[in-house]
C-alpha cells in the first residue's frame, strides 16, 4: 500500500522535531522515537522528510531504525496487546496465551496486525513484572497472573468496544 | 478520636499498580475524606510507595496508627471502607486481611541495604528521601572528602559491580580518574535486559534518588560533569519517576552548576533504550547513546580510557550506584562485614517462577540457595517438585537439586556453571523441560545477537536449530556432542559477552540434565511432558464425568460428547494447548 503524502499538519510536526534536535549529536534514535510516537510507526515518508531536512543520509536512519525492536515499519492496530515473553512468563505458559490471541484476532500467518487494523499483538522480551507472570499488557495497562479465561474476557470487551 | 498520627502506604510499583494499587489509594483518600478524618489527626498522610518486595501479595498496604504498623495483603478498593471503619475509626485492625507468619518469614533472612527505603517512601517526593538521611552521603563527600578518599573507601568496601560481571567498582573509578582528559562521563546502566529480572526497575521506581546520589558521588570521584541514565523504554513508570526525581534534585541544587557550593558541576540526562538486549553491554550502550546501531566493539580500549564520544567513561549498574550512598553513610567496614570474603554486601534478586512467594528480595551474599527457595520463597507452588533454579538469564545456568546448598556468591555459582548475573532467579519445577529451557534462551540470544561477529550470529542460530529439532522429537545421534563442541567454539571466539555466554544455558542443562536430552533424542519422549510435539492428550472414559468443562475450554473444537457421558478428544484437531488438562477436576484428561 503506497503511503499518502504528508499533510500540512504532519509537515509542521516534523519540522518541529527537526528543529528540536538540530545540531545535537547522537539524536537519531531520539528522532526516530518521536516519529514512532507521532505516527504510531516509523513512516517512510516521515523518515525521508526528516533525513533530508537534517541533511543526513536516509540510510543512516534506516540502519539505526532496523536495529532496534522498538521501531515498526507498518501502521499498527488500534488496540495494542503486548505479550511478555520473559522467562518467568514463558514457564508460566505465555505461549499458550499468545497462540490463543493469534486465533482470537485472526492474525494472518507471520503478521502481527489483524487485517481490519483492530488488533496488533506484539511480543516483548520482558516487561519486568515477573512476579505476577504471565503478564499481558492491553493498551498500556498491565494485567498480571493472566489465564486464557481472563484474557478471553478482556478480548471480548475490546471486541465489543469498537 | 484517640490516635494522633495516621499514615497509609500503598504499594505502587509496577506490580502493585497491575494489582490495582491506584484504585486502592484513591479509595483510601475518598474514605478518609468521606469520614472527615484528616482533621482528626495531628498528621495524616496517605500515599504511594515503591515496590515492597512481596509482589505476589499485592496490593500491600501499611496502615500506621501512631507508629503502630499493620500490613494488609491482597487489598482491593472495595475492602478499604472496612479497614477505615474498623481499624482507623474503631481501633480494631481487620485481622483476617493482615499478612500472616509467612510474610515475616519472607523478610526474616533478608537484609535491606539497597532496598532499605524502597516501599517505605514516596519515590516522587525528594523530601521523604531526605528525611531518611538521603543526600547526606553526597553532602559529606562534597564537603569533607577528596575524590581519592572516596575511591579508597569504595575499594575498601569491596563493592563489586552488580550488572553481571562483578568488577570491583573502586578500581573502575580509579582507572577513570587517572585517565587523562577534562571531559569525563558517568553512565548508569538501567537497560536491565535479562528476561526474568526487575531489580533495577524496582530500585528506580521505589527510590530513584539513591541512584542519583550514587551518580553524584561517582562524578565527584572521577571528575565527570555529565551523566546519563540509559534506561529501557519498556519501563515507563521508572522513566517517569526518574525524571521527577531529577527535576527535584536540580531544584535543590543537588544537580547542576556548583552543587551545594562545592564547585562540582554535574547534571544527568535520560536516554531511552529502543529495545535491543545487546545495548546492556557497555560498548554497545555507548554506541546507542551516540545514536548509532548498538553494536559492541572489541575491548581494550575499555570505556574508562575511551568511552562515550571517545572520552573516559564509567559505566555502572543501577544497583551498584544505589549501594554507594549507604557505603558512605555507614562506612566501608560496615559494608564489608556483610556477605563473604570475595563477595561483599548484599544482592537484590528477582525471585520468580514456580515458587510460592515471588517477589523482590535482598540477601547478604553467601546464604545458601536452599534458604532462598524454601524459606524466603516458601517452597515450590502447587505441591510440585523442585527441578532447578535458573540464574543469570541468557548468560547463566541452572542449579539442580543436588547443589541447593551452594552459597550465593560470584565464585561459588561460577563453579557450578551458573552466575550471579544481574539477579534474575527463576525457579523451575518438574513440569519444566530443561531442553525447552535451553531452547528458550537460545531463541532469545539468537534473535538479540547484533550480527557483528560470525560465531555469535551463525553459531547461536545453529545451536537453536539443533535444540529445535530435539524438542520436536527429531534429534539425531551425535546432536549432544555437536552442541557441546559448537558451544565451546562460540564461547571462545565471540566478540562480546553476549556471544561468549550465550551457550551457557545449553552447557549447564547438559551438565545436570543430560538424561532429558537423551530421552528426547533416543526415546522421542519429553520426561517433563512439556514439549508439544512429544505429548498427546486423551480422555479417560473411566474417569470422565461428562461435565463439559474441557469441551468449553478447548479452543480447537477437538472435544465432543453428551452431557454426563464420557467425552472424546479428536487427535487430528488437538493443538495440544493443555487447556482441557488444566480445567478437568476429575483428572480424566491424560497427558502422555
Ligand atoms: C549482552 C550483555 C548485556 C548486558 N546487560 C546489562 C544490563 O542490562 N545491565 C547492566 O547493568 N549491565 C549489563 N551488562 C554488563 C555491562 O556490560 C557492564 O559490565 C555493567 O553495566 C558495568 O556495571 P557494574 O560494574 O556496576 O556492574 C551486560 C553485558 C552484556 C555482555
Amino acid at each position: 500500500m503506497p503511503e499518502t503524502a504528508l499533510t500540512e499538519a504532519e509537515i509542521e510536526k516534523l519540522e518541529g522535531i527537526c528543529a528540536k534536535y538540530a545540531g545535537q549529536k547522537g539524536s537519531v534514535i531520539a528522532v526516530l522515537q518521536e516519529l514512532e510516537s507521532s505516527f504510531g510507526y516509523v513512516a517512510e515518508k516521515a523518515v525521508n522528510f526528516v533525513a533530508d531536512k537534517m541533511e543526513m543520509p536516509r540510510s543512516h536512519f534506516y540502519g539505526v531504525a532496523t536495529f532496534y525492536a522498538q521501531f515498526h515499519f507498518k501502521p499498527r492496530g488500534r488496540n495494542i496487546i503486548t505479550a511478555c515473553s520473559g522467562t518467568a512468563c514463558h514457564v508460566k505458559g505465555s505461549d499458550r496465551l499468545i497462540d490463543n490471541m493469534v486465533r482470537e484476532f485472526g492474525l494472518p500467518e507471520g503478521e502481527d496486525t489483524s487485517a481490519d487494523m483492530r488488533f496488533t499483538l506484539e511480543k516483548v522480551n520482558c516487561v519486568g513484572a515477573c512476579s505476577i507472570a504471565p503478564v499481558i499488557i492491553i493498551n498500556k495497562e498491565v494485567h498480571g497472573k493472566m489465564t486464557t479465561d481472563k484474557l478471553n474476557k478482556e478480548i471480548k470487551k475490546l471486541k465489543g468496544g469498537q | 478520636m484517640m490516635a494522633m498520627n495516621l499514615e497509609i502506604k500503598v504499594c505502587m510499583g509496577t506490580g502493585g499498580m497491575a494489582a490495582g494499587g491506584e484504585g486502592v489509594l484513591k479509595a483510601f483518600e475518598a474514605e478518609l475524606k468521606h469520614n472527615g478524618l484528616e482533621a482528626g489527626f495531628g498528621k495524616c498522610s496517605s500515599g504511594k510507595v515503591g515496590c515492597r518486595g512481596f509482589c505476589a501479595r499485592d496490593v500491600l498496604v501499611d496502615v500506621i496508627v501512631d507508629g503502630q504498623k499493620t500490613t494488609y495483603q491482597y487489598i482491593k478498593p472495595e475492602m478499604v471502607s472496612r479497614i477505615v471503619k474498623e481499624h482507623i475509626m474503631e481501633g480494631r485492625p481487620v485481622a483476617e486481611w493482615e499478612v500472616k507468619e509467612d510474610y515475616h518469614i519472607f523478610h526474616d533472612k533478608q537484609i535491606k541495604v539497597v532496598l532499605h527505603d524502597c516501599g517505605e517512601i514516596d519515590p516522587e517526593d525528594i523530601g521523604a528521601y531526605i528525611e531518611r538521611g538521603g543526600y547526606e552521603a553526597a553532602k559529606k563527600v562534597l564537603s569533607e572528602l577528596g575524590p581519592a578518599d572516596v575511591i579508597e573507601l569504595v575499594k575498601k568496601s569491596g563493592l563489586r559491580g552488580r550488572g553481571g560481571a562483578g568488577f570491583p567498582t573502586g578500581v573502575k573509578w580509579e582507572a577513570a580518574r587517572k585517565s587523562p582528559g577534562d571531559v569525563k562521563y558517568i553512565i548508569c546502566n538501567a537497560d536491565e535486559g535479562d528476561p526474568g529480572a526487575f531489580m533495577d526497575r524496582s530500585v528506580i521506581e521505589g527510590n530513584p534518588h539513591s541512584v542519583i546520589e550514587g551518580m553524584i558521588i561517582a562524578a565527584y570521584s572521577v571528575g565527570a560533569s555529565n551523566g546519563y541514565v540509559y534506561i529501557r523504554a519498556e519501563y515507563p513508570l521508572a522513566v517517569e519517576r526518574l525524571r521527577i526525581a531529577l527535576d527535584a534534585a536540580r531544584q535543590k541544587n543537588l544537580l547542576g552548576k556548583n552543587i551545594l557550593g562545592s564547585g562540582l558541576d554535574f547534571d544527568i540526562k535520560v536516554k531511552l533504550g529502543a529495545g535491543a538486549f545487546v545495548c546492556g553491554e557497555e560498548t554497545a550502550l555507548i554506541a546507542s547513546i551516540e545514536g548509532e546501531r548498538g553494536m559492541p566493539r572489541a575491548k581494550p580500549p575499555f570505556p574508562v580510557a575511551s568511552g562515550l564520544w571517545g572520552k573516559p567513561t564509567v559505566i555502572n549498574n543501577v544497583e551498584t550506584l544505589a549501594n554507594i550512598p549507604c557505603i558512605i553513610r555507614k562506612g566501608a567496614e560496615w559494608f564489608a562485614s556483610l556477605g563473604t570474603e570475595k563477595s561483599r554486601g548484599t544482592k537484590v534478586f528477582a525471585l520468580t517462577g514456580k515458587v510460592k512467594n515471588t517477589g523482590l528480595i535482598e540477601i547478604p551474599m553467601g546464604i545458601p540457595l536452599r534458604d532462598i527457595v524454601f524459606e524466603i520463597g516458601g517452597g515450590i507452588e502447587n505441591g510440585k517438585k523442585y527441578k532447578a533454579v535458573q540464574t543469570g538469564g541468557p548468560s547463566g545456568g541452572c542449579i539442580p537439586e543436588d547443589c541447593l546448598d551452594v552459597k550465593i556468591d560470584y565464585e561459588s555459582l561460577m563453579q557450578l556453571g551458573a552466575i550471579v548475573g544481574s539477579g534474575g532467579m527463576i525457579v523451575l519445577d518438574e513440569d519444566d523441560c530443561m531442553v525447552n529451557v535451553a531452547r528458550y534462551f537460545l531463541n532469545f540470544t539468537q534473535s538479540e545477537s547484533c550480527g557483528k561477529c560470525v560465531p555469535c550470529r551463525v553459531g547461536t542460530k545453529r545451536l537453536l536449530e539443533i535444540l529445535d529439532r530435539i524438542t520436536k522429537g527429531e534429534g539425531r545421534e551425535g546432536d549432544i556432542e555437536l552442541l557441546e563442541k559448537l558451544s565451546q567454539d562460540i564461547k571462545l571466539t565471540s566478540l562480546c559477552g553476549l556471544g561468549q555466554t550465550a551457550p551457557n544455558p545449553v552447557l549447564s542443562t547438559l551438565k545436570y540434565f543430560r538424561h532429558e536430552y537423551e530421552a528426547h533424542i533416543r526415546d522421542r519422549k519429553c520426561p517433563a511432558k512439556a514439549c508439544r510435539a512429544l505429548i498427546t492428550f486423551s480422555i479417560s472414559e473411566a474417569l470422565c464425568k461428562g461435565c463439559g468443562a474441557c469441551m468449553r475450554a478447548c479452543p480447537a473444537g477437538a472435544i465432543t460428547g453428551e452431557k454426563k457421558q464420557p467425552h472424546k478428544l479428536n487427535q487430528a484437531l488437538c493443538i495440544k494447548c493443555g487447556s482441557c488438562f488444566d480445567v478437568c477436576k476429575f483428572k480424566a484428561v491424560v497427558k502422555e
